[in-house]
């Protein structure tokens, strides 16, 4: 069984190991000298799936044969730029290299591991201005950014126990069970008013605390890892880069609240996740930080998988409950709070991986510290995947109150290809459009509710001109009728109409009542629906009609898609580049396209049925659709 | 297609089953976990093991179907060897999955949530798998391929031929 004394004893050890590549945390560091330098390679969904752990092996391999000694080799959790993955840092210098393929890795360890001398191809585009090379934090994307929930992620090892511990880690469990009683802990929580990280908001400290009063043989704490949001991958990054600080918020809530039971719902689709969270339940329970007398304190929690098995619904609290109790993942109607009335009957607190992975720092900085950070409404941080047409895709956390022009232009540097940014999608499904004239919103929970989204999860897409916001409502409806439960028809039935709806205007049979229809509909939805599912469902319609309607009337009126993305919209035309070959009038099916050898053809649109044999088949590009 | 369970060939999968539902069956819930490992050691649902499970655990078949036909995951039919799972997620929406999931459907020549004649491939359009970065992105069994082209796709299925 560990002790207090042999946590610290841990950390002291492993902070020696670890001394180049704590500089990421202490910026000014960066450049000095160290005892010794650390490669550190991006493990984070992206990056992962570039054959990062063969690059690892290659440097292994390159650095033994050069014989250079104190050089540490480790793949960490999500460094966020996922666009220029695999992404490679090198410290204590803090250089940041981009795009790396295993073939670069002699020439890394060669130049600069050996000579002290930069790769400069390999760097990071954005790493070096005018001439000068710049160290990863002062790199634009990174510069805005504040990290509390990822804290770790992008410096620690995420398979090892030490590494975690040595940043802290398990000290703030180590600090409720040995100096705090539980309604300590919950006067800390509601203090710093964290708001649950999911989406909602609803006030983390709050909901502990009802669950903390209610008397029962049995409570349970439940992290919901179900991140179903299209566009979303907060966290996934999280479990898979720092997985102890999910572990560690839960048992912590476990004493607050008094549960001896946590239980980890996670999506089936995150299978390198699944096997992370695996590793480090059982690291965990090995060194006696879940299980039976937790650090001697008499305090019991432990912590249970449970796999999904692809319903997006069941990231809604009950229905998350309903399959851990083994069933079809169906909303219940909320009489009672699931604090009060959970998981088979007893208070149960379900929180967000990201809420939790807040809990620790809050517990060793205080309440005070967290409240410094963001705005009075909202403290702390928010994690955002960014991702769609903007230049830097990846993951950001950045203060609450931080405006999405900076975290779309300065943080994400805007737009791809030249093209006119048009509108940002917020909270997935649930969530709306904003478009260009509320770029300054600050990002909190109330003001991104009064513009007609929602934070959500932290999903951002960004669309630009060539989409069509037609388009982009039918798609989240159309998700959201496959991911209906089917319990209660206004959210069964009524996205089917608004779905079928959205499909007739892109295809250029809409009516102008179809709008009406629309707007009716989607109160009705709203209002009667019995889940969060359903009751936000219509969303990204209600926003799109808002700030787009003329996108709408558009494809009604004049059956036309002003973004050109609608295919039946679309028309055909030749234009002057045309040689007159006769290939597309020989090869269109309707014989719509007319014109003599060695001269311009034309096509009639009226009988063209947009096949796209004719684009096909011209050899010089002279037909465009628009 | 018809299928007739083999149940010589599957004794030692048959046996992990019964093994795992002793183990568990004391669990709370535990109808999930054990269709869960169901699916991972068939590969799919087949009816002849449900109406096992329903006799060592007692749970009704109708409510097993319930379960296994509400979760995308399952399956009542054999998947194919490979499982190609196309993101559909809003960042490769636009960025082009629905393009991607077209391309595969014609390569293969079989649509979403079929399987090909030789058992090879099948097509799930997924949601989201949470590799946004990399959009449009497909995962063959658990791998993951990112900024995909119309034109790169067939390379990379070609590696599972």
């Amino acid at each position: 069984m560990m002790t207090v004394e042999e946590l610290r004893k841990i950390k002291e050890e492993t902070l020696k190991h670890m001394e180049s590549k704590l500089y990421k945390l202490d910026k000014e560091k960066i450049g000095q000298k160290a005892t010794n330098r650390h490669v550190l390679i991006c493990g984070g969904p992206g990056c992962y799936s570039s054959n990062v752990e063969e690059i690892k092996e290659r440097f292994v391999e390159k650095i033994a044969e050069k014989g250079l000694e104190n050089v540490e080799v480790s793949i960490s959790g999500c460094f966020g730029l996922c666009e220029s993955g695999p992404n490679i840092e090198i410290y204590p210098d803090g250089t940041f290299y981009s795009r790396i393929k295993i073939e670069d890795v002699d020439e890394i360890v060669e130049k600069h591991l050996c000579q002290n001398e930069i790769v400069e191809r390999l760097l990071n585009e954005d790493a070096k201005k005018e001439d000068k090379i710049l160290p990863v934090h002062q790199v634009d994307f990174y510069k805005k950014q504040e990290k509390i929930a990822l804290r770790n992620c992008g410096i620690i090892d995420y398979n090892s126990i030490e590494e975690y511990i040595a940043l802290d880690g398990y000290h703030a469990l180590a600090k409720v069970l040995t100096e705090m009683d539980r309604g300590e802990v919950i006067e800390v929580m509601k203090k710093s008013n964290l708001r649950g990280r999911g989406g909602a908001g609803f006030p983390t400290g709050r909901k502990w605390e009802t669950a903390y009063k209610y008397e029962a043989d049995k409570k349970y704490v439940i992290c919901n890892a179900d991140e179903g949001d299209p566009g979303a991958f907060m966290d996934r990054s999280i479990l898979e880069g720092d997985p102890h600080s999910v572990l560690e918020g839960m048992a912590i809530c476990g004493y607050a609240v008094g549960s001896d039971q946590g239980y980890i719902y996670i999506r089936a689709e995150y299978p390198v996740a699944v096997k992370r969270l695996r590793t480090a339940i059982k690291q965990a329970r090995e060194k006696g930080l879940l299980g039976k007398n937790i650090l001697g304190t008499g305090f019991n929690f432990d912590i249970e998988l449970r796999l999904g098995a692809g319903a997006f619904v069941c990231g809604e609290g009950t229905a998350l409950m309903e399959s851990i109790e083994g069933r079809r993942g169906m909303p219940r109607p909320k009489v009672e709070r699931t604090a009060h009335k959970g998981l088979w009957g007893k208070p149960t607190i379900i929180n967000n991986v990201e809420t939790f992975a807040n809990v620790a720092p809050i517990i060793l900085k205080g309440a005070d510290w967290f409240r410094s950070i963001g705005t009075e409404d909202s403290p702390g941080t928010k994690v955002f995947a960014l991702g769609g047409k903007v230049k830097n895709t990846g993951l950001v956390e950045v203060p609450m109150g931080t405006t999405l022009r900076e975290i779309i232009f300065d943080i994400g540097g805007g737009t791809v290809g030249g093209k006119k940014f048009k509108a940002v999608q917020t909270g997935g499904p649930s969530g709306g459009c904003i478009p260009e004239e509320f770029l300054d919103t600050p990002v909190d929970f109330a003001s991104l509710s009064k513009i007609g989204s929602i934070m959500g999860s932290g999903g951002m897409i960004v669309l630009d001109e060539s989409d069509c916001m037609v388009d982009i409502a039918r798609f989240f409806l159309d998700f959201t009728v496959d991911e209906s439960c089917g319990k209660c028809v206004p959210c069964r039935e009524g996205t089917k109409r608004m779905l079928e709806i959205l499909e007739r205007i892109t295809e250029g049979e809409g009516t102008p009542e179809d709008l009406d229809r629309l707007e009716s509909l989607a109160e009705i939805i709203t209002s009667s629906s019995l889940c969060g599912l359903g009751q936000t469902a219509a969303n990204p319609v209600v926003s799109t009609l808002k700030y787009f309607r003329e996108e709408y009337e558009a494809h009604v009126y004049e059956k036309r898609c002003p973004a050109g993305s609608c295919q039946a919209l679309l028309q055909y035309f030749i234009t002057d580049k045309c040689i007159g070959c006769t290939k597309c009038a020989r090869n269109c099916p309707v014989s719509a396209i007319s014109g003599k050898v060695k001269e311009k053809h034309v096509i009639d649109t009226e009988t063209c049925i947009k096949c796209g044999a004719c684009m096909e088949a011209c050899p010089v590009g002279a037909i465009i659709k628009k | 297609m018809a299928f007739e369970f083999n149940w010589e060939g599957n004794k030692d999968r048959v046996n992990r089953l019964l093994n795992f539902i002793e183990e568990n069956k004391n669990k709370k819930g535990v109808l999930m976990l054990i269709l869960q490992e169901t699916q991972e050691l068939f590969g799919y649902l087949p009816k002849e093991i449900l109406e096992l499970i329903s006799e060592k655990t007692n749970i009704p078949l109708s409510e097993m179907y319930g379960v296994a036909t509400f979760y995308s995951q399952f399956s009542l039919v054999p998947k194919g060897e490979n499982v190609i799972g196309v993101c559909l997620g809003t960042a490769c929406y636009v960025k082009g999955g629905q393009e991607i999931l077209e391309k595969i459907q014609e390569i293969l020549g079989i649509g979403v949530a079929e399987t090909t004649p030789d058992g090879k491939f099948s097509i799930d359009a997924t949601r989201c798998l949470g590799a946004c970065g990399l959009a449009p992105v497909i995962m063959i069994n658990e791998k993951i391929y990112g900024r995909l082209t119309v034109d790169s796709v067939e390379e990379v299925i070609n590696q599972y031929r």
